[in-house]
């Protein structure tokens, strides 16, 4: 069982929005920004709070990419995979991406740190191939670039040996 | 200097940003302030010249005048030169922005203030033709605003291309409690992101559009359905709700005229098949996103079961202009039946990538050499997709065609919502082919069987195709699927996955040998 801080972080949210028309996706949106994912453990809370059907929650919540049902990594990167970023290239990032991270689309780092995902156009495609990492969209990303973007993510202080 | 509070602009779009623009902004803003230069940096939209983004523009005694690109490695060596005198020998002066070819070729109707204004200002928006339409439309009773918007030509932007002014029509002549404006940005197609742009550049557009339809239809509730993969997008147009709110252009009595109206902004979490009208509606309504059958038409029983207006985010901010400057300005561009302007997105492989807003009418290969300058790798062009992920592949000897909704429909292909992607030589088209079919597999909702079941069968027999499997057979196998897709499905998802399927197995034959 989720621990009781969740459920009342998710019982505070449905009945603030409930009364919303058609509220589901919405109330989902802020349980996944919140608690970082959807857990199987939160669908009858959710259910049970807009009296709708367990199954029902679970329909939408599976329908839609954008939704996880398992904690997140740190850092969420999105590879474009349409047709203007494979014009430039994105077929040869994805699988420089695939090899360097060492994961595959809808896998995490063994450190937890990140994730890779497909998308299918970030609205970038007059700069391809374009890439998500969070909230911020890169321009023309070559393996290169793809590398030190993530240096940037990974960046440690480095320790002085003596 | 003489002038006080001189104005330089940097751009807060996607494409801007992702090519340092939030960070030379900054750079310029710190350099600024530290030296007491009384400059004021407006973060503008962009105006979609991409490969010279980030733009950066001073307003001048000359007029507005542009370096570009300057990134974040160029921003000392502009701030060195102090380019915002207007230094003409700088190796990234542009000259007057509205003088660069790319831009001055175009006809900027809907786009007019994307990339000019200040996109949160009321005061900017208003200077430049902004809220004329609504303000004549508070005087026209509603049958006066649909009548203009069929008068005009005005066709969907989302890709159909159906009449608007018609569209209008039924859900004002359906009587009902409760109707409702919903604003398709569910903008998924690749190679297309002129909502993407407008939404962040002059969003009070799509305000004005969304409450003259209400004004239209005599509803008083707009929602607006974005997706999730527009996160800027989403912040700009949430505080332009809120200004448009505060300025009373949105909520009770606006403007003292006794109307109300609301827009209420909801994302879509990652499902193409959501730009879909009736999947929208569902996903507006929380539920999974799959496809209604019609009829019921959205006109009649949309969103929540009430008549509903559903158009595109162009086809709404197109409004506006058509009220404030009458219909038959809008109608004079164009020919044949596609009245007005579109704005082109050219994309992918080509060298001057970016928004070409322009009537309809002109040739493809005008967009793709005038305008594009051919590939970015130099290589020859050898194909290009337009309409996005559902549209045709046109091979060399179809891009002479004019750009029209009609003479795309005689070539087997269509403009959709005006994307076009380029590929160079190097391009695989039975892997473009298979890609087109594993998309319709990951994106299809699931309720009809021909899109779900056939997008399967569809790489599997592609991949035959391609590892030379008995060729002839499994080709006649794939046209009759794209038969019985096209046929069969409820919707455009299965229904025109078959179009960039069939147009690169008939074009680009060789591929599939």
């Amino acid at each position: 069982m989720e621990d009781l801080e969740n459920i009342s972080v998710i019982k505070e949210i449905v009945s603030r929005m409930k009364e919303t028309p058609g509220p589901l996706l919405e109330i989902l949106h802020e349980v996944q920004g919140r608690l970082g994912y959807i857990s199987p453990d939160f669908v009858p809370i959710i259910a049970e709070s807009l009296n709708i059907s367990r199954a029902e929650v679970h329909g939408v919540v599976s329908f839609y990419h954008y939704f996880r049902t398992t904690p997140g990594s740190r850092h969420r990167i999105q590879i474009c995979r349409a047709e203007a970023c494979q014009a430039m290239g994105s077929r040869l990032l994805e699988k420089h991406a695939k090899t360097s991270l060492g994961i595959d689309y809808h896998q995490i780092t063994a450190d937890g740190f990140i994730s890779l995902e497909p998308v299918y156009c970030l609205g970038n495609c007059a700069c391809s191939p374009a890439v998500r990492i969070d909230n911020k969209i890169h321009a023309n990303v070559s393996a290169e670039i793809f590398d030190s973007l993530i240096d940037d993510l990974t960046r440690i202080p480095l320790k002085v040996i003596n | 200097m003489s002038d006080i509070h001189k104005k330089l602009f940097v751009p807060r779009d996607t494409g801007a940003c992702s090519l340092g623009a939030d960070q030379v902004a900054y750079v310029l803003e710190n350099h600024f302030e530290s030296q007491e230069i009384p400059i004021e940096v407006i973060r503008n939209g962009s105006r979609g010249l991409y490969w010279l983004e980030p733009l950066i523009e001073i307003e001048s005694e000359l007029g507005r005048v542009a370096y570009g690109p300057i990134g974040i490695d160029e921003v000392d060596d502009f701030i060195n030169h102090s380019c915002w005198e207007v230094n003409e020998s700088h190796p990234k002066y542009l000259g007057l922005t509205e003088e660069i070819p790319f831009l001055s070729k175009q006809q900027r109707v809907t786009f007019s203030r994307v990339g000019v204004i200040d996109p949160l200002s009321i005061k900017d928006y208003e200077a430049y033709g902004g809220f004329v339409g609504l303000k004549k439309a508070l005087t026209l009773n509603p049958q006066d605003i649909v009548t203009a918007v069929y008068e005009s030509g005005l066709r969907g932007r989302g890709g159909a291309a159906f009449p608007t002014g018609i569209k209008w029509q039924t859900v004002l002549d359906t009587n009902a409690d409760q109707k409702y404006v919903v604003c398709n940005a569910d903008e998924g197609d690749s190679g297309t992101f002129s909502d993407r742009m407008l939404m962040e550049g002059d969003p009070f557009c799509l305000v004005e559009g969304m409450l003259i339809a209400g004004l239209a239809v005599n509803s008083n509730s707009g929602y607006i359905y974005l997706r999730e993969e527009y996160p800027l997008a989403f912040e700009v147009f949430k505080e332009a709700l809120v200004i448009a709110r505060k300025l009373n252009y949105l909520g009770e009595n606006i403007l003292g005229s006794g109307k109300s109206f609301d827009i209420e902004i909801r994302l879509g979490a990652g499902a193409y098949i959501c730009g879909e009208e009736t999947s929208m509606l569902e996903s507006l309504e929380g539920k999974r996103g799959e496809v209604r059958p019609k009829p019921p038409l959205p006109a009649v029983e949309g969103l929540f079961g009430k008549p509903t207006v559903i158009n595109n985010v162009i086809s709404l901010a197109s409004v506006p202009s058509i009220i404030a400057n009458g219909p038959d300005k809008y109608q004079q561009y164009g020919v044949g039946r596609s009245r007005g302007t579109l704005p082109f997105q050219l994309s992918g492989n080509i060298k001057y990538a970016g928004l070409v807003e322009i009537a309809f009418g002109v040739v493809l290969n005008d967009l793709l050499f005038d305008f594009g300058g051919g590939t970015r790798t130099g290589l020859a062009m050898r194909a290009v997709q337009v309409g996005g992920p559902l549209g045709a592949y046109l091979s060399e000897d179809q891009w002479d065609t004019e750009l029209d909704y009609e003479a795309f429909l005689k070539i087997e292909a269509m403009l959709g919502h005006g994307g076009i992607v380029v590929f160079d030589e190097t391009v695989d088209m039975g892997q473009q082919a298979q890609f087109s079919m594993e998309f319709c597999k990951i994106e299809s909702c699931g309720k009809c069987t021909p899109c779900r079941i056939g997008s399967v069968r569809g790489v599997e027999v592609i991949e035959k195709i391609r590892n030379g499997e008995n060729l002839q057979e499994n080709k006649e196998l794939l046209v009759e699927l794209c038969d019985t897709m096209e046929d069969g499905s409820l919707c455009a998802m299965g229904g025109m996955t078959p179009f960039p399927v069939r147009s690169a197995l008939k074009h680009f034959s060789e591929d599939f040998e």
